[in-house]
């Protein structure tokens, strides 16, 4: 299994959840598998076309995975993926 | 310069580190920092800054002090509220080392007023709580040439890390846009336990300090995230992209504008935002 790290703002479509477990070869078959157990959970990482959106990055183990094979990038059991969306906030309220 | 035996006695926790040392101190003593925004990241940025005895830390932010903000704005009491919170942090940083000369600006910061604003400084905080306005000062500091140290906190998660322009990675690098304001919600759910902001300005000051020593190991190409509910900081590697849209080879920004979008349209689902 791989474990995925979910953040704050996906959070309500794993049901509370930070992290979860799930399959696939590469990280495009992953997000398909989690988007399966978690519905709604792709149309927040990708865009219309498929892709991950721009202000969403995904690590694998800590590593971007723009700087990989993006997805396509093959992952395996045991690995740790992260999706780490941008966030603001800071002085205002 | 030289210091007083006053200044020598209220420095002294730093002059006894072998990496500060009294030349150390003069650096401090000599350096500028410009700090984007006097609210929650700003507050400890500024009073910590203060504390070193930083030369000059200049402070832009147009918005007045309201009641909620003392949950977490650190820089500003209770008699404060209603009042321009630039004032009010010249006031405090005063009282806790008058040394500091602190330089005022009443006043947004802008695509046509950011780089007149940051040209006298040696490093930027980024300490705004809006996407555009983060896009914005990440441009700034590297049309600049400017290290920036930024920071963003949202509900009981933190996020900080420190940007070289031209040799560590930017914000475009990272986050390349804004969210499309299309995905999204209402403004009402977000949150912040207000001390996650004095944890991250506490490190982006730390860091601020470190980039002015040249001491240790810069928090550049790496984002350091921290999760207050599990007290868990987790650091994620990232390096420049060559297909940033501001610092990679092909650029697509090439002069200083400002994303249009709200604070408050961005609490939405994919990504994003508070205060």
């Amino acid at each position: 299994m791989i474990t995925v790290r979910i953040p704050t703002p996906l959070r309500p479509m794993t049901g509370g959840k930070s992290e979860v477990e799930g399959t696939g070869a590469s990280i495009g078959e992953l997000i398909e598998q989690l988007n399966a157990a978690h519905p709604g959970l792709k149309d927040r990482i990708c865009d219309e076309q498929g892709e991950i959106r721009r202000f969403i990055n995904v690590y694998l183990n800590e590593e971007d995975i723009r700087f990989l094979t993006g997805k396509d990038t093959p992952v395996k059991d045991g690995d740790e993926v992260s999706i780490v969306p941008a966030i603001a906030g800071g002085s205002h309220d | 310069m030289s210091f007083t035996e006053e200044q020598i006695t209220r420095y002294s926790r730093h002059i006894l580190l072998p990496e500060v040392g009294g030349k150390g101190q003069k650096k401090i003593a000599q350096a500028k920092v410009f700090v984007v925004g006097a609210g929650g990241l700003g507050s400890p940025v500024a009073l910590y800054l203060a504390a070193a005895g930083i030369g000059t830390i200049g402070l832009i932010d147009s918005d007045v002090v309201d009641l909620s903000n003392l949950q977490r704005q650190v820089l500003h009491h209770t008699p404060d509220v209603g009042r321009s919170k630039v004032q009010s942090a010249k006031e405090k940083i005063f009282l806790l080392n008058p040394d500091v000369n602190v330089e005022t600006y009443e006043d947004r910061f802008t695509a046509s007023n950011a780089m007149n604003y940051i040209a006298p400084y040696d490093v930027v905080i980024d300490g705004v709580d809006t996407f555009p306005a983060k896009f914005l000062i990440n441009d700034a500091c590297y049309f600049a040439g400017k290290p920036l140290v930024h920071g963003g906190i949202l509900r009981f998660e933190g996020r900080v890390f420190s940007i070289v322009p031209g040799q560590s990675a930017c914000y475009r690098c990272i986050f390349q846009q804004p969210p499309p304001p299309g995905l999204v919600p209402s403004c009402q759910e977000a949150g912040i336990i207000g001390v996650v902001a004095g944890i991250i300005g506490t490190i982006q000051a730390t860091e601020a300090l470190k980039l002015i020593l040249g001491i240790g190991d810069p928090l550049t190409d790496r984002i350091l995230d921290f999760d207050a509910r599990k007290t868990a900081f987790r650091e994620i590697r990232t390096k420049r992209n060559p297909r940033c849209p501001l610092c990679g080879n092909h650029p697509d920004v090439t002069e200083l504008f400002e994303h249009e979008q709200e604070a408050c349209q961005l609490q939405a689902p994919g990504a994003l935002g508070i205060s």
